[in-house]
C-alpha cells in the first residue's frame, strides 16, 4: 500500500545479515512517519524459520521458490520485482551490499522507481522522501529530495542500530509466488569459502592495517616491524590485497573481514565506507594519513596528519627499545 | 568475443573537493579527474581475457571531460578500439541517464560481454553497470573478481560477498558485469607508448543519442559530513608525535 515501507532482507546460508536488522530499525522510523506498515520482504527457499526473528516488522512477505535457494541476481530481482509491484510501498530499503548492488539498480529500472545509493539516512516528512547519500569515498554527503510515489534506498551498513530492529514476536506471513523463474540466464554453481590464512585477523588484539599510502610492497616489512613490536599482525585495505602484496585473509572491510581489535592502526588508508564497515568497532583507532580531509579521521580516536615514513619508524624504535 | 568496457572519469579523491556556491554539486571547474579505479580493473580483465582466449576489446567513454588521454592509455595497453561519446555532459549526469546513453550506443556495436567498473564514488542514483544491464534487458552481476569463458555462450564469474565468501556463477552472454578486481593488478602503459599512440591512433567519436532519464531526485545540499567524534589530532615534529603515540599506547597497556 502506498504508505507502507518495505525492507528487502538479506541472508546467507540461513543467517540474516546484520544490515537487515539495521534496515528494519530505519524502516520502522519511516513507517511511523508515513503511517503505513513495516513490511519485511524475505526472498528465499526454506527460510520460513527466519520469520521468528522478524518481530520488528508488521508483516513478512515471503517470496518462496526453489530457484531462490542460492542467491543469483536475476532470480532474486525477478522475485523482488514481483513482490514490490504487489506491495507498492512508499519506500523500499535494500542493503548497500554485493547483493543489494545487483538488486537496487535493477529494481529501479524495472519498476521505474528512483534510487538513492549509499544512503546513510532517509526521512519521510511533509516534504516527502529525502535521503542522505555518502559519496566521494565518504568525503561528502548529498541530501536529495526524491520525486514520485515510490523510491528505493540502498542503505549503507552501519546507518542504523541493529538492536532496534530486533524484536520478539512472529509477525503474520503473506506468501507471494514469483513468476517465471525458469530459463534463468545466471546460474549458481558453488560457494567458495575463504581459505584459512596463517593469521586470523579477527582474533588479533592489535592490527596494523596498511593502505595504498604505503606506496610499494617494499614498505611492507617496515609496517610488519611495527605490528610485531606491538605484538599484533598486519591487515590491509582492499587495494593492497588486489595488488597481491598481502593475502586475501588480511583484508578488512565490506568484501573482506570485520575486525574488532583493541588497537587498530590505520596507515595510509583513506577510510572509504567499504573499509570503515569492517573496522569501526575497534576499541582504539589510530590513523596516520597525509590528507587532513581523509574520512578515516572521522572514525579514528587519534589522528596524525603526516607522512607515515616520518613518524612510524620512530614509534617502532621507541616500542622496541622499551622491550 | 567482443568485449566492451565503458570507462568513467571521476574526481581524484586525494585532492580537496570544492562544493559550488549553491551547495548542490561539486565545483567542476577546479576538479582534477582520473579514471575510476575499478575501470582500470575492468580494462585489465578484458585485456587478460583477450590474451588468454582472444577477443576484440572496445573501450568507451561518455565524455564528461578529460577522457582523451585515458582512452589513448587503454589503446596503449592493448585495447582494439576507443570510442568517445560526445555531448553536453560537463555539468555531470545522473547514472540513469548515463546508462540510457550507453545502452543505446552499445546496442549498435557488437557486444558479447560488457565489463563495467563495479561502482564509482559519485553515483548517487546507482551504479551504471547494473542500470545498463537492466536497461538493455541483459543479465548482470556486480562485485565480480574473475571472469572465464564457459563454453561459447556463457562465462563463469566470481561474485564476492561479506566475510570473504565467494560464489561461482554461470552467466549467459551477452551480459554486463561490474568488475571489482581483475585477476591481476592492472597493467601499466609507459608514457612513451601512450604518446606514440596519441600520434598514430585516432579516437572514434559518436554523438550521444537523445535519452529520457533523470535521477528521479534532486540534490538539496552537498556538504562535508559534520562528525561528532572526529579524531583528536596529534601535532608536532615526528619525534614529538611518536613520543605522544607511544605514551597513549603505554597508558592503555597496549605496550608492555
Ligand atoms: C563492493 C566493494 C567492496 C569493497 N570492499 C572493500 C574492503 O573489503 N576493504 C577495503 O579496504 N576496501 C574495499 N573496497 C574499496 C574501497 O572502496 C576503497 O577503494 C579502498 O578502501 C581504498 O583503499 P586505501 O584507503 O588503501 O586507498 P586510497 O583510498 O587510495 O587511500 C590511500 C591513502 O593514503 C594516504 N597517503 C598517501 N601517501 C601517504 C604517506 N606517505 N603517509 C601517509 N598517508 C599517505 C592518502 O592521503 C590516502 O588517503 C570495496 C569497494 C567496493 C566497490
Ligand atoms: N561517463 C561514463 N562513460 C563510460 N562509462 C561509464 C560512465 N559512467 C559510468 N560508466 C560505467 O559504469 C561504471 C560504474 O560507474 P558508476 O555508476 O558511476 O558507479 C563505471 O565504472 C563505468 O564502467
Amino acid at each position: 500500500m502506498l504508505n507502507d515501507v518495505a525492507v528487502v532482507l538479506e541472508h546467507m546460508e540461513g543467517v540474516l545479515a546484520e544490515v537487515s536488522f539495521e534496515m528494519l530499525a530505519k524502516g520502522r522510523e519511516l513507517a511511523r512517519a508515513s503511517g503505513g506498515r513495516l513490511v519485511a520482504v524475505l526472498p528465499g527457499h526454506g527460510v520460513r524459520n527466519l520469520v521468528d526473528e522478524l518481530g520488528a516488522a508488521d508483516v513478512v512477505t515471503l517470496v518462496e521458490h526453489e530457484a531462490l535457494a542460492h542467491y543469483t541476481p536475476e532470480a532474486y530481482v525477478r522475485a523482488l520485482a514481483a513482490a514490490l509491484t504487489a506491495l507498492e510501498p512508499r519506500a523500499a530499503l535494500v542493503a548497500s551490499s554485493s547483493m543489494g548492488l545487483d538488486q537496487a539498480g535493477a529494481l529501479s529500472v524495472r519498476l521505474g522507481w528512483p534510487l538513492c545509493a549509499y544512503c546513510r539516512d532517509a526521512h519521510l516528512d511533509g516534504d516527502g522522501l529525502s535521503a542522505v547519500s555518502q559519496i566521494y569515498g565518504g568525503k561528502l554527503l548529498a541530501e536529495a529530495v526524491v520525486q514520485g510515489a515510490h523510491a528505493i534506498c540502498a542503505m549503507l551498513p552501519g546507518a542504523a542500530q541493529a538492536a532496534e530492529g530486533r524484536a520478539p514476536g512472529t509477525p503474520a506471513v503473506e506468501m507471494i509466488s514469483p513468476p517465471d523463474l525458469v530459463a534463468l540466464p545466471v546460474r549458481f554453481k558453488r560457494l567458495i569459502r575463504p581459505e584459512a590464512g596463517d593469521v586470523d585477523i579477527t582474533r588479533e588484539s592489535v592490527l596494523v592495517s596498511v593502505g595504498r599510502g604505503i606506496q610499494s610492497q617494499d614498505n611492507i616489512p617496515l609496517l610488519e616491524e611495527l605490528a610485531h613490536a606491538l605484538g599484533g599482525a598486519l591487515s590491509a585495505s582492499r587495494p593492497i590485497v588486489d595488488q597481491g602484496w598481502l593475502p586475501k585473509t588480511r583484508q578488512v572491510g565490506k568484501s573482506g573481514l570485520s575486525v574488532k581489535p583493541k588497537l587498530y592502526v590505520a596507515v595510509g588508508i583513506s577510510g572509504a565506507p567499504e573499509h570503515i564497515e569492517g573496522m569501526r568497532g575497534a576499541e582504539l583507532i589510530l590513523a596516520i594519513n597525509t590528507d587532513p580531509g581523509a574520512p578515516i579521521f572521522d572514525v579514528a580516536h587519534y589522528g596524525v596528519v603526516s607522512d607515515l615514513f616520518d613518524v612510524l619508524p620512530l614509534l617502532t624504535e621507541k616500542i622496541k627499545s622499551r622491550a | 568475443m567482443d568485449i566492451v568496457v565503458p570507462v568513467k572519469m571521476v574526481p581524484d579523491l586525494v585532492e580537496e573537493l570544492e562544493v559550488n556556491a549553491e551547495g548542490t554539486d561539486l565545483d567542476r571547474s577546479v576538479m582534477k579527474l582520473r579514471i575510476n579505479e575499478f575501470d582500470e580493473h575492468a580494462v585489465e580483465e578484458a585485456l587478460g581475457l583477450k590474451g588468454r582466449h582472444g577477443a576484440r576489446v572496445t573501450v568507451l567513454a561518455v565524455d564528461t571531460g578529460d577522457v582523451d588521454e585515458t582512452l589513448f592509455t587503454c589503446l596503449a595497453k592493448g585495447a582494439d578500439r576507443a570510442v568517445k561519446i560526445t555531448g553536453d555532459f560537463q555539468n555531470g549526469v545522473s547514472s540513469h541517464t548515463m546508462a540510457a546513453v550507453l545502452a543505446k550506443v552499445i546496442a549498435g556495436m557488437p557486444h558479447d560481454l560488457i565489463l563495467a567498473g563495479v561502482q564509482a564514488a559519485d553515483d548517487r542514483d546507482g551504479q551504471v553497470g547494473v542500470l545498463l544491464g537492466a536497461t538493455m534487458g541483459l543479465p548482470h552481476v556486480s562485485v565480480v573478481t574473475g571472469v572465464e569463458p564457459a563454453g561459447d555462450k556463457a562465462v563463469s564469474v566470481r561474485q564476492e560477498y561479506a566475510g570473504g565468501l565467494v560464489a561461482e556463477l554461470e552467466v549467459d552472454l551477452p551480459a554486463v558485469l561490474g568488475i571489482q578486481a581483475a585477476r591481476q593488478a592492472p597493467r601499466y602503459a609507459p608514457v612513451s607508448k601512450v604518446r606514440q599512440i596519441m600520434k598514430t591512433a585516432k579516437l572514434e567519436a559518436i554523438a550521444a543519442p537523445a535519452v529520457d532519464a533523470g535521477a528521479g531526485s534532486t540534490v538539496r545540499r552537498l556538504a562535508k559530513p559534520e562528525v561528532a567524534g572526529r579524531a583528536e589530532f596529534i601535532e608536532g615534529s615526528p619525534e614529538e608525535v611518536a613520543e605522544r603515540l607511544y605514551a597513549i599506547l603505554t597508558e592503555r597497556g597496549l605496550v608492555k
